[in-house]
């Protein structure tokens, strides 16, 4: 088989896709995780490479999904956090909690796999209840009520790994992080799973209308009935459950468990996965595969800065840069002063995606102007 | 008689598209205490805002002492001495009432703060208001009342010559303001002059020497307190000849069989320290109960308490002969009550939800996370609203902050509509609204009534309470003074309650 023929491919199904997104927000993140692909496609030789080795799929790509899964599985727990005007910085710490839980259970009690992973995710959830009640409670800021286990949460598993780093071979744990499905890693089907049931349950509850009412204007949703404090409760908590199997896969995936660099700084990166994603961080309208398309954005780049041997000291500039220009372009006042200077810009993108139809202007002046 | 302290001769100052003051005078005496009248939107604020440097103007000139001043910010105006005590207290509440009080002008030397000056100081204004409390207590260990004083005390400490109080009295309560007033009688006799705006009927015959009411931007006329009689001020105010407000012929359903049905909410004694004083409110199916009185005069207070929005501390509610106990919106709504904010933006808009979304907002808080309506039931819902209500909207899915007020205002109706409520508190639906779209929720109103809807309606133009209530209770001082029944209801006979001394008998 020729070369170029996979990548070919490949190109045409992501084309279709940015087609049909053009309508929606998250066109703009697909569009510039494809520029970041097109880049690699060019100056990345063999990133595109994938080898079926014993029945698995590996290359490059492979390992973005590989490797992504960690911030995809936070930004969905953190999207519908911030979807609701809050933020969970605690989920690095909550990582570490539920990696050192599950490889303490493993290793030094002995415990079954199973049990060690029903535990760390029950405990996750339960920091996850703590920061709701906190916040939905208390009255609590979320920066600061979250900043509490972020801080502590740290302190909390060394506690339970007892200061060590713990090392474990149970074959089910391992597979968590390492193993294959369908020919693809074993993240990438806890990633999906994840992504479908939120999908479904923000869909087909009214969860999602509650989120999105509870963003945009609490104290309306207050005068509607909308019970706030149950929305924000259920929020922090599901976004703690996410951090607990994003600490599960972090763990297993280097087989041990170092309560002080697990899950380190990726609450940093969740955040930067949801605004990509074309979340407000001031809450409202959210986008949950937009959140997870972020995650794989953000991922993507890191591998391929590893890629162009950047060296990891130097990486966090140009990443920072990336992303700069990518929320540029998100930003409706930074499109339009772009579409003054270069006009011809606006046939070819949708640029109107994410506005309302001009002809509405009309209508909102109205009002007799009130004093 | 010496020439005035200030006079303000043809002050004129627009906004886009609105002229917000229209030529007006205002002339202040030493030791006289000036009040300054008219309903919201009159121009009050931007007067003073204007006079105290924060607006610029278009015309018209300010004499202070005989001297043409122009001043270009509050810092300057200060300087001349004119000094303003805002509504919402403009204080620092960690620092101490001596740090608040020499805030931004703190004696120095060499750069160092003089803590002593500076308790001095505070201490010499504080005397001023026959004060005496400990300078370096925090200020938010203070009562409101005290902070009030402070805040005077405040502005005094430039040695000011003309006092601006604007809304003083909000926060305080009855022997509060007493004590207040005695203040300020001691500054008119130091030959300050004091403008004093305020809502409170009651306390500007109390006090104030003259008054000068606007409405519109326009000065309406300046009147010394005796000879002005309540009567003609409320409709200085409003802008009504007393005898110009009456009612229009309509259909009303008779009195009798309303009056034999039972009652869908009996409020008794339902108060709240600080917002209500306890009323007694009935309410029957197919009654339209109009609340009238001033702003602040405790209309929105009776609303926010019967949707639960604030806990009453005092009284009980009977719905269906059972005491029930509404302590949030989320109750309310289960005793199948709706509410209609007079705030709509803050309140009741959720601007980034589509039209449906807002629609169905309530009718599914009603029905619980799980039950999750139906997609299609939802836009059928949607579709039969914004048809019924004649919500002009491209289509369904619009976002809310696009549409109008008056169709904004309309989708909120809807969405309480959606939820089939037995009563409906309307909080000043028709305000911000065009012409248009006011026919249309008046017609509303009508036709849920006629539906057998309880309805509580809530406004302070005269006329649409006159048009639409079967009874109209009318709220002063954030008491209920009056209750107007059938035919007894004009617009003269509410002005008359609103503007009756308390201490004579509410006449109807």
């Amino acid at each position: 088989m020729i070369d170029w023929v996979p990548d070919l491919i490949f190109w045409i199904v992501f084309c279709a896709i940015l087609f049909f997104s053009r309508k929606q927000r998250v066109f703009w993140t697909v569009g510039a995780l494809g520029l970041l692909l097109l880049f690699n496609q060019f100056f990345t030789p063999g990133f595109f490479r994938i080898q079926l080795l014993d029945g698995h799929f590996y290359g490059s790509l492979i390992d973005v999904l590989n490797q992504g899964a960690k911030v995809m599985l936070l930004s969905l727990g953190m999207v519908l956090v911030i979807a609701t005007g809050g933020v969970d910085l605690s989920v690095g710490a909550i990582m570490a909690i539920s990696a050192a839980v599950s490889s303490r259970l493993l290793v030094s009690e002995h415990q079954p796999a199973l049990i060690a992973v029903a535990v760390a995710l029950f405990i996750s959830l339960a920091a996850g209840l703590w920061n709701g009640m906190l916040v939905a409670g208390f009255g609590i800021q979320p920066i600061v009520a979250t900043l509490v286990l972020m801080v502590a949460g740290r302190g909390v598993a060394q506690l339970i790994t007892e200061g060590q780093i713990i090392n474990f071979l149970d074959p089910t744990m391992v597979y968590i992080g390492n193993g294959h499905l369908f020919a693809l890693p074993f993240t990438l089907t806890i990633v999906l799973a994840m992504l479908g049931v939120t999908l479904i349950v923000v869909r087909r509850s009214a969860l999602g209308l509650y989120i999105v009412a509870v963003g945009d204007n609490a104290e309306a949703s207050r005068y509607s009935g909308v019970n706030a404090k149950q929305v924000k409760l259920f929020v922090y908590t599901f976004s703690g459950f996410c951090a607990g199997l994003a600490g599960l896969v972090a763990c297993s995936n280097i087989k041990s468990a170092d309560a002080n660099n697990i899950g380190l700084y990726l609450e940093l990166d969740a955040i930067l996965a949801v605004v990509i994603g074309g979340t407000s961080l001031q809450g409202g309208r959210f986008y949950l595969i937009g959140a997870v398309i972020g995650g794989l954005f953000i991922q993507t780049l890191t591998t391929t800065l590893y890629a162009k041997n950047v060296s990891s000291d130097i990486s966090p500039v140009p990443k920072a840069i990336v992303i700069i220009i990518v929320c540029l372009f998100q930003s409706e006042i930074f499109r339009e002063r772009l579409l003054l200077y270069v006009r011809p810009l606006g046939r070819i993108l949708p640029w109107k995606s994410a506005r309302q139809p001009e002809n509405l202007s009309r209508i909102t002046t109205h009002d007799t102007p009130e004093r | 008689m010496t020439a005035p302290l200030l006079e303000i001769i043809g002050l004129s100052k627009s906004f886009p598209g609105v002229k917000a003051l229209d030529a007006v005078d205002l002339a202040v005496q030493r030791g006289e205490i000036h009040a300054l009248m008219g309903e919201n939107g009159a121009g009050k604020s931007t007067l003073i805002k204007v006079l105290t440097g924060v607006f610029s103007r278009d015309a018209g000139e300010t004499r202070f002492e005989g001297r043409n001043i122009v001043p270009k910010s509050p810092r300057e105006a200060e300087s001349f001495g004119i000094s303003t005590v805002y509504q919402e207290i403009n204080l620092i509440p960690h620092l101490s009432v001596a740090e608040n009080i020499c805030l931004g002008r703190q004696p120095t030397w060499l750069g160092a703060i003089r803590w002593k000056a500076i308790a001095e100081r505070a201490r010499t204004a504080l005397a001023r208001l026959d004060l005496s409390i400990d300078v370096y207590r925090q200020l938010s260990s203070c009562s409101i009342a005290m902070q009030q004083l402070v805040a005077i005390a405040r502005a005094l400490d430039i040695s000011a010559k003309l006092l601006i109080l604007d809304e003083p009295t909000s926060s305080l309560d009855r022997t509060e303001v007493e004590e207040l007033f005695k203040k300020l009688r001691r500054l008119r006799e130091d030959g300050l002059g004091i403008i004093f705006v305020t809502h409170f009927l009651d306390q500007v015959y109390e006090i104030s020497d003259r008054i000068t009411v606007l409405r519109n931007g326009c000065q309406v006329g300046c009147f010394p307190t005796d000879e002005l009689p309540r009567i003609r001020l409320v409709s200085s105010m409003i802008g009504r000849a007393v005898e110009e407000v009456e009612p229009l012929e309509q259909t009303r359903a008779t009195t009798a069989t309303i009056r034999s049905m039972e009652p869908v909410l009996q409020a008794h004694e339902l108060g709240k320290k600080g917002s209500l004083s306890p009323l007694n409110l009935e309410i029957r199916p197919g009654e339209v109960v109009g609340l009238a009185g001033l702003l602040g005069s405790g209309r929105t207070e009776t609303a926010r308490l019967l949707f639960g929005v604030d806990r009453p501390d005092h009284g009980t509610i009977r719905m269906d002969r059972r005491d029930v106990k509404i302590n949030s919106p989320r109750a309310a709504l289960r005793h199948r009550i709706a509410l209609t904010p007079e705030d709509r933006k803050v309140a009741g808009v959720i601007p980034n939800l589509t039209v449906r979304e807002n629609i169905v907002l309530a009718l599914q808080a009603s029905r619980g996370t799980w039950k999750c309506l139906p997609i299609a039931d939802q836009i059928k819902l949607a579709d039969r609203f914004i048809k019924a209500l004649n919500i002009r909207t491209p289509n369904r899915e619009q976002v809310l902050r696009n549409l109008s007020g008056g169709n904004q205002q309309k989708v909120l109706l809807a969405r309480w509509l959606a939820t089939e409520p037995k009563l409906f508190i309307l909080d000043e639906p028709t305000r911000g609204i065009d012409i248009g779209a006011k026919a249309e929720v008046e017609k509303l109103i009508q036709s849920l009534r006629e539906e057998g809807l309880a309805v509580i309606f809530i406004s302070s133009e005269l006329e649409e309470i006159v048009r639409q209530s079967q009874r109209v209770v009318v709220l002063r001082d954030r008491r209920k003074v009056a209750e107007i029944t059938e035919g007894e209801i004009s617009g003269h006979a509410i002005m008359q309650a609103i503007a009756t001394n308390q201490l004579e008998s509410p006449s109807a």
